[in-house]
């Protein structure tokens, strides 16, 4: 069967079938590709919407709607396309009769082998953060992917401390991550024994995008209240 | 595949990858994801399903060309058809299932270096009719899903104590963390390594058609 396919020695094929069975073949390839791309957009979009939503309904316990936002210094804008100069994303959620139910943001920081991001609820009224779930990380399975499950890990964010300064342009306390068992303020997050490092990035995470977050939303708090 | 030689049936074709020439068992090949994405059950699948897919499509383009592609070309022009349907493959799962996409994280788009899939375009669907072709990349497909399968669910049994996410052996179950992790994936491929060689030893009819072909 292959006798064809193997002649003595054929002549030397000449550039231009080369050239064309490149350009015929990338052609092809390239309909394939573009075509896949934009008939599977619209599902992987709302199955990243899907993905964010039940993400922060989880932190946020009683939200039954969700509104991305982007805040800077220039002021507040619901979010759509790139983030303004120095601005931040963070999600509102408000419950059926559309009271804001508390407010959620992504956090992020390097980790044992990757970055670990979290999403953490932020509360204005008692300004503590109240809820905490693990979006993506790479980190040791068994190890340092307790944080996901730890449940003495996960009492550290019933209310952790995130109260601002008067001036409102930073956190009192930072929050930072102690080695198991030491944590004695409100502002402290108890580590994992034995994944300290993961325990300290989520820490790190939340302690910078908290800490550059909480300063620039402080005038829009009022708003977000009663915009519906 | 040998000039004079008898051509294989298309139950034969089918065979061969699922079991005479195993990916994973036999010509231990496309390890990078055998070892990395087993540690459950359900990756395995999920796994096993793209590389077939991808085998598939590659398997079917490439006999399709395979008499207007220049010898001296070909590698540049498989690659291209392995990487689209890669590329088709991480969106189509995207679409699926977000939580199976994440699971699997960058291994989907390091299907494209399977070395598995380049060897079967350049060993078996450039030589052979669509049909055939296709017989055959499916069995490997098939082949390759039942090795991810074998090692996952033993590393997601001891590692985690559940198969396919349904916990086994209840509280009192300390995990067998290792074998979740990278020495895990040895260890237990080397297990499943030894057990099909000691069979295909103490049997010498099965040994035969696979020595055979191993040659092809």
């Amino acid at each position: 069967m292959t006798a064809m396919t193997q002649p003595a020695q054929p002549p030397a094929t000449s550039s231009l079938a080369m050239i064309r069975t490149l350009g015929v073949v990338a052609t092809v390839c390239g309909v394939l590709l573009v075509l896949t791309y934009q008939n599977t957009l619209e599902a992987i979009e709302a199955n990243k919407l899907i993905a964010l939503q039940r993400a922060v309904f989880k932190v946020i316990p009683g939200a039954a709607s969700m509104q991305a936002y982007y805040v800077s210094p220039a002021g507040l804008v619901e979010a759509s396309g790139p983030p303004p100069p120095g601005g931040m994303k963070f999600i509102a959620a408000r419950d059926a009769a559309g009271n804001l139910k508390g407010l959620a943001a992504e956090a992020g920081a390097m980790g044992y082998a990757d970055m670990v991001r979290v999403l953490y609820a932020y509360d204005p009224a008692g300004q503590v953060i109240n809820g905490y779930g693990v979006v993506s990380h790479r980190e040791t399975p068994g190890i340092g992917d307790k944080i996901i499950t730890d449940p003495r890990f996960l009492d550290n964010f019933r209310a952790l401390d995130a109260r601002l300064n008067d001036a409102g342009t930073a956190l009192v306390n930072a929050i930072k991550g102690v080695k198991h068992g030491a944590r004695q303020n409100a502002w402290e997050i108890d580590a994992i024994s034995g994944a300290t490092v993961t325990s300290r990035a989520v820490a790190k995470g939340i302690n910078d995008s908290a800490g550059k977050l909480l300063p620039l939303l402080r005038p829009h708090i009022e708003k977000l209240k009663e915009a519906p | 595949m040998i000039p004079g030689r008898e051509q294989p049936t298309n139950l034969q074709e089918f065979l061969e990858g699922l079991w005479q020439q195993n990916p994973v068992f036999v010509m231990v090949l496309g390890l990078c994801p055998a070892l990395a994405v087993t540690v459950s059950a359900v990756n395995a699948l999920a796994m096993g399903a793209a590389t077939t897919f991808v085998l598939l499509g590659s398997a079917l383009l490439v006999s399709l060309l395979r008499n207007f592609i220049p010898r001296e070309v070909r590698i540049a022009t498989y690659i291209l058809i392995i990487a689209t349907f890669v590329t088709i493959v991480d969106y189509l799962i995207a679409a699926i299932s977000l939580t199976v996409y994440e699971a699997l994280g960058p291994f989907i788009q390091l299907i494209v270096v399977n070395c598995m899939i380049l060897g079967r375009a350049e060993a078996h669907s450039s030589k052979n009719p669509p049909l055939r072709a296709l017989t055959n990349a499916l069995g490997m497909g098939l082949g390759f899903s039942l090795g991810l399968l074998a090692l996952g669910s033993v590393r997601e049994l001891f590692g985690s104590g559940s198969l396919f996410g349904i916990a086994l052996f209840g509280a009192d179950f300390q995990p067998w963390v290792v074998m979740l992790l990278p020495p895990g994936g040895f260890f237990v491929l080397g297990a499943w390594l030894l057990l099909f060689n000691w069979w295909r030893t103490r049997s010498p009819a099965t040994l035969k058609p696979a020595e055979v072909q191993g040659h092809g």
